[in-house]
């Protein structure tokens, strides 16, 4: 049996269409990873998983239960962490999770265990309210709520949106020793550098999946020739790059530029154009596909 | 070159916490500075400062030639400001939009309909100007926010995390109108969660715990920390 398995799921708002024919699995005890940029229907399909919201076709079973036949059982079994902070504000942060405890007939003590290292981080805070919380720390505290009566299974969307990148990998390595103890985890994510902390990820853009894959495998599809340049103005590079005949596309990557090219184009040849241009400081080397350059091929 | 931005000591207290502790830097007119740091670091409370919205403890702060105790009022008039959670009206128009934030900032009916028109063809949005904002995507919404955050043509533009949750192309779109305005001069503050970001500032500050750790340009900063990217340097700086 699948953790989650969804069959062609698609639902409109109006005249948009936010999930689009989406099909895919999720195995059991596998960190999936649902990647893809604001809008692009990630939300969306959460909240049919976690029975909020009736699709208008396909059909979807999470840890073998009928979304919209069996949601009963379903709630009981996942633990869900919506996009937008839903915890009670006005609450503590140790009423909170009490109250989380007692909704599923359980209490802390009983699943200390779990939470255990992500609460011993939040116990300074313990009784203060929710809402006065730090980012990172409520983060913490809805992880924690979410995880208080042994969930089968987690549906976290975009836990690390607008978290600085520090508490992004800290929060990485939790989903790693939860995924440890069995728990299957879907989780999507705006940030694309995080695929790598994935068993495997979907691409997802305008409510269509682009891709499917394991981090390898998807760096391992990309097929443009591609090369890194750099020189000393990185605003004129872009310029001339985008003016120059043998470009098909130029963007920025961190430090580098990343340039594909219409065929294969030797480094040399580029090096030359540029220096004809003015630049100095010129580098062009071979790159190393990142998500993000398969993401934009694959948009486009 | 002169000096858009200026901080010393600047220090800003919340009873007995100290959110903001004697930071001091100059940003150069026309530089692309990147403010950096952990969630809950200090930097909002900094930037709340230096936009006139929060009076300083202590220490010394200009912003656009002005003063942060004595001339609040006249920075918010001088500076254009974005965020990625507050930047335009969703339930007016694109014109709608642009036309109040015109009038807000004191131009002149005829400059707003100028700018306005001009700035519609600059983002391609003619096709969409009666639209509400709401509806748009959110990359549109954007560099829509970003043009009319420098509609009155200001010398300064704080940008509170730009881009987050744009996909990788609008992302690096938003980032060439930075390169394009501070080309032009303007000087542009902006705060990031994305590393790769932090590589296309002129120079970058990474605060920590109340206090600016580091701040120099990429290239420096991972030599400094014998790092080979701007992710490094801010994992080993960030948790103090």
């Amino acid at each position: 049996m699948q953790a989650i398995k969804i069959q062609n799921i698609t639902k409109s708002f109006g005249k948009v269409k936010a999930v689009d024919n989406v099909s895919f699995d999720v195995r059991p005890g596998e960190l999936f990873g649902l990647i893809g940029p604001d809008g692009a229907g990630k939300t969306t399909l959460f909240r049919i998983l976690a029975t909020l919201l009736l699709p208008d076709a396909g059909e979807a079973a999470v840890l073998g239960f009928d979304t919209v036949r069996d949601y009963v059982e379903i709630r009981r079994r996942i633990g869900y962490m919506p996009g937008r902070f839903s915890l009670y504000q006005d609450l503590t942060v140790q009423e909170n999770l009490a109250f989380f405890a007692a909704i599923f007939g359980t209490s802390i003590e009983e699943n200390y265990h779990l939470i255990q290292e992500i609460y011993d981080q939040l116990k300074p805070f313990k009784n203060r309210r929710a809402g006065a919380l730090s980012g990172g720390m409520k983060q913490k505290l809805a992880l924690s709520c979410a995880l208080i009566h042994q969930p089968e299974l987690l549906l976290l969307d975009e836990p690390t949106t607008g978290v600085d990148a520090v508490s992004r990998k800290e929060f990485w390595d939790m989903l790693d020793r939860i995924k440890a103890l069995g728990i299957s985890i879907l989780v999507s994510t705006p940030y694309m550098d995080e695929a790598s902390r994935c068993d495997r990820i979907a691409l997802i853009q305008h409510g269509r999946i682009l891709s499917l894959d394991t981090p390898d495998g998807l760096l391992r599809s990309y097929q443009k020739p591609l090369l890194a340049v750099r020189t000393a103005s990185m605003y004129q590079l872009i310029q001339d790059l985008r003016a120059y005949e043998m470009t098909d596309t130029a963007f920025p990557f961190g430090e580098y530029l990343h340039l594909t090219t219409k065929g294969r184009v030797e480094e040399g040849a580029v090096t030359d154009f540029l220096r004809s241009k003015g630049h100095e400081k010129i580098e062009v080397k071979q790159a190393e596909a990142t998500v993000e350059d398969c993401f934009m091929a694959l948009m486009q | 070159m002169g000096t858009a931005i200026t901080a010393k000591n600047l220090t800003k207290k919340f009873g007995a916490f100290t959110a903001v502790d004697a930071i001091s830097f100059e940003v150069r007119e026309g530089e692309v500075f990147g403010f950096l740091g952990a969630n809950g670091a200090g930097k909002t409370t900094a930037m709340k400062m230096l936009t006139g919205l929060l009076s300083p403890t202590s220490g010394e702060g200009s912003v656009a030639g002005f003063d942060v105790y004595k001339q609040a009022e006249k920075i918010k008039r001088n500076i254009g400001y974005m965020s990625q959670k507050f930047a335009l009206y969703d339930d007016l128009t694109v014109r709608e939009n642009v036309r109040f934030f015109g009038g807000i900032y004191g131009l002149r009916r005829r400059e707003v309909l100028d700018k306005t028109e001009r700035l519609l063809e600059e983002l391609e949005l003619q096709s969409v100007e009666k639209q509400q904002v709401g509806s748009l995507p959110l990359g549109w919404k954007q560099r829509l926010a970003f043009s009319v955050a420098l509609l009155h043509d200001p010398r300064i533009v704080f940008l509170d995390e730009p881009t987050g949750g744009v996909d990788p192309i609008t992302r690096r779109q938003f980032w060439e109108m930075i390169y394009k305005a501070a080309a032009q001069g303007v000087t542009v503050f902006v705060t990031t969660h994305y590393m790769d970001e932090a590589e296309y500032c002129d120079r970058v500050s990474i605060m920590v715990n109340g206090k600016i750790e580091a701040l120099d340009t990429p290239g420096n900063l991972k030599q400094a920390y014998a790092a080979g990217s701007m992710d490094e340097v801010f994992l080993r700086l960030a948790r103090g």
